[in-house]
């Protein structure tokens, strides 16, 4: 049992990514954070950079935290492979990041938070960013 | 030399359009030296139908700004993410990506910046003394010596490029054989026509340019795959400092040189010259095993060479009309799109379009060297860009573009074969390459061949018979012969040994 987390280089991933922490030290359990990028372009603004995943290794070893960092790409839908790798790890509980989605932006782009919330078979931790920060 | 046609042509390009043009062109092909796939010669052919509307200058300065400008472009996505965009910066990924991964990558694109607007600039003098030299000369040419150095040229560029020499080998020949489609120039013979119309004048240059280039590389590059995502990098401090600039001072020199003379060689161009440079940089050194590791003249080198080879390179072809690489060849096509034919009469008869594009390179290269550091963010960001939103605008756009040349549907169809056929010899391996040069050869080869038989009388001997077209023969005979004698060498010097045939080859793939 691990606790995974979505994660992307923004606000609402740090967010993601302290809560998921906080509740791998509360549940004793292992940290898999997926931070996978859409296949396809060479370059994508949602990988980490190597500095911030640095970081965050060294956050989760200060807390004694067994942490796995997976980036490789998917193909098609976000939701659909977050909800593939907590299935296949077994994941206790998934964190998530919530951003601020117009109505009209989420009718057009949909969200993938809600299809996580509505689709998922176990528990989802949803947080939002601290308001200083984003 | 006579300074006023010089002068006249910076008149030239100094004329807004121009100017303007210049800029678009250098822009797009930073543009396609960023994305990986899209080289200039595709990008080239797929803008080819643009170039009708506008001026012979003015389309050219813009086609030439795409070559070169490429050759910037190439370096970014090499130093920042290890993936080139263009052949010519392969090597710069070895020290390139080292230094990024120093935090030094601002310092290697300033370097490759300033080395290769130096290689440029080294090479347009050079370019402005040597061509009329070589055009004077190339005046006394008749249809025998054309013959002789349309053959040489063909048999360099299938031996010189990259990957198998028979399957160059055998491009080519399949090149020939499409020039000779359409009716006999001579006799109004109809051949390989199939009673079809639309053939009788024979296959076009633009839809084969725009499918073999185009299209076949669009369709193969929907093959590869990108695994290796990787984050957008940032790029601070891009003057390089002043003993970076001492220890990479001597290595643009020598890039500049070496990029210069192998960018005329037919086959030759900027992919060869770079690796050279950085071959000639790494034995020179005294501290070779720097290289790989963030040796700023790893970079230096071949950045420079590969500009001044995108440069030189116009020398055969706007002074013989002989074009040395696929992108000339596909330059080539442009200029007789526009109505220019390329060949010694060039400097004299349009002095305008010889010198305007000579002296647009100047301003192109400052451009180059004005853009390329500021829009690196740009061009990461265009990197996101997936391939499947990419590919198809691009198709769309070739589609259209070369329907709007003719106005016929046939031309589509033939760049569609054509695509297919780019993608087939890609995936087996065979450089589109020399077929597009001896298909547009091909026509030169067989004109001066029948004209120079028709002098001799029909006696092939003839050729011999004169100076430049026997000497020109026998350097031919000379780099056909010259592989089985150096395999057959090489096998008797070490009979049990396997059979290496030539690592230099496999190296330029």
């Amino acid at each position: 049992m691990t606790v995974l987390v979505g994660f992307v280089p923004t606000p609402e991933g740090e967010a993601a990514f302290t809560a998921g922490l906080a509740e791998a030290r509360r549940r004793q359990e292992g940290l898999l954070v997926l931070n996978t990028p859409r296949g396809g372009a060479p370059v994508s603004a949602d990988v980490a950079p190597p500095e911030l995943v640095r970081s965050l290794t060294s956050r989760a070893e200060a807390d004694g935290i067994a942490l796995e960092l997976r980036q490789t790409p998917h193909t098609g839908d976000l939701a659909d492979e977050l909800l593939r790798v907590a299935d296949s790890v077994n994941a206790s509980v998934i964190v998530i990041g919530l951003r601020r989605r117009s109505p009209v932006g989420k009718l057009l782009m949909g969200s993938s938070a809600q299809r996580i919330l509505l689709d998922a078979d176990r528990p989802v931790l949803a947080v939002k960013p601290q308001p200083t920060a984003g | 030399m006579d300074l006023a046609p010089v002068l006249d042509g910076f008149a030239v390009v100094l004329e807004p359009t121009n100017l303007l043009y210049c800029l678009i062109g250098v822009v797009v092909g930073m543009l396609v030296g960023v994305l990986p796939g899209l080289g200039p010669a595709a990008t080239i052919a797929i803008l080819l139908p643009i170039t009708i509307g506008i001026e012979p200058v003015t389309a050219i300065i813009m086609l030439a700004g795409i070559f070169y400008g490429a050759q910037y472009g190439g370096t970014i996505t090499s130093v920042l993410l290890k993936l080139p965009g263009e052949a010519s910066s392969v090597v710069t990924v070895f020290d390139g990506y080292a230094m990024a991964r120093q935090g030094r990558a601002g310092t290697a694109l300033g370097i490759a910046a300033i080395g290769s607007f130096a290689g440029g600039t080294i090479s347009i003098v050079a370019l402005s003394f040597l061509a009329p030299l070589v055009a004077s000369f190339a005046l006394d040419f008749g249809p025998p010596e054309y013959t002789a150095l349309a053959l040489l040229g063909i048999l360099l560029v299938a031996t010189v490029s990259s990957g198998s020499r028979l399957k160059a080998v055998v491009a080519a020949c399949v090149g020939l054989l499409l020039a000779t489609v359409g009716r006999d120039g001579f006799t109004a013979t109809e051949r390989f026509t199939f009673g079809n119309l639309n053939l009788a004048d024979g296959l076009d240059f633009v839809p084969i340019a725009m499918g073999l280039f185009g299209l076949g590389e669009i369709l193969y590059n929907l093959e590869q795959r990108h695994n290796a995502t990787q984050a957008p990098t940032k790029v601070a401090n891009v003057w390089p400092s002043r003993q970076d600039l001492r220890q990479s001072s001597g290595a643009i020199g020598r890039g500049s040189v070496i990029g210069f003379l192998l960018g005329i060689l037919p086959g030759g161009g900027a992919t060869l010259s770079s690796l050279a440079a950085y071959a000639v940089e790494k034995r020179r050194s005294k501290t070779p095993e720097r290289f790989g590791k963030g040796a700023v003249e790893g970079v230096a080198g071949p950045e420079t060479a590969n500009n001044a080879a995108a440069t030189s390179s116009f020398i055969p072809l706007l002074t013989l009309g002989i074009p040395a690489n696929a992108t000339m060849a596909v330059i080539f096509g442009a200029l007789l799109v526009v109505g220019v034919t390329p060949g010694p009469q060039l400097v004299t008869e349009e002095p305008e379009l010889f010198w305007g594009v000579v002296n647009s390179m100047y301003i192109g290269n400052i451009l180059l060297l004005i853009m390329s550091i500021p829009l690196v963010g740009l061009f990461v960001k265009i990197l996101r860009v997936r391939p499947a939103i990419l590919a198809p605008i691009t198709v769309l756009i070739t589609l259209i573009g070369v329907y709007t040349v003719n106005n016929s549907v046939f031309d589509i169809v033939l760049v569609i074969v054509f695509g297919v056929l780019g993608y087939l010899m890609k995936k087996a391996g065979f450089d589109p390459g020399p077929l597009l040069l001896a298909f547009v050869l091909g026509a030169l080869l067989e004109d001066g061949l029948r004209r120079s038989l028709l002098i001799f009388d029909g006696d092939a001997t003839g050729f011999f018979t004169r100076p430049i077209s026997g000497t020109l023969l026998v350097v031919f005979l000379l780099v056909a012969v010259y592989p089985f004698v150096a395999t057959l060498r090489s096998r008797r010097r070490q009979e049990p040994a396997q059979d290496t045939s030539d690592p230099n080859t496999k190296e330029l793939v």
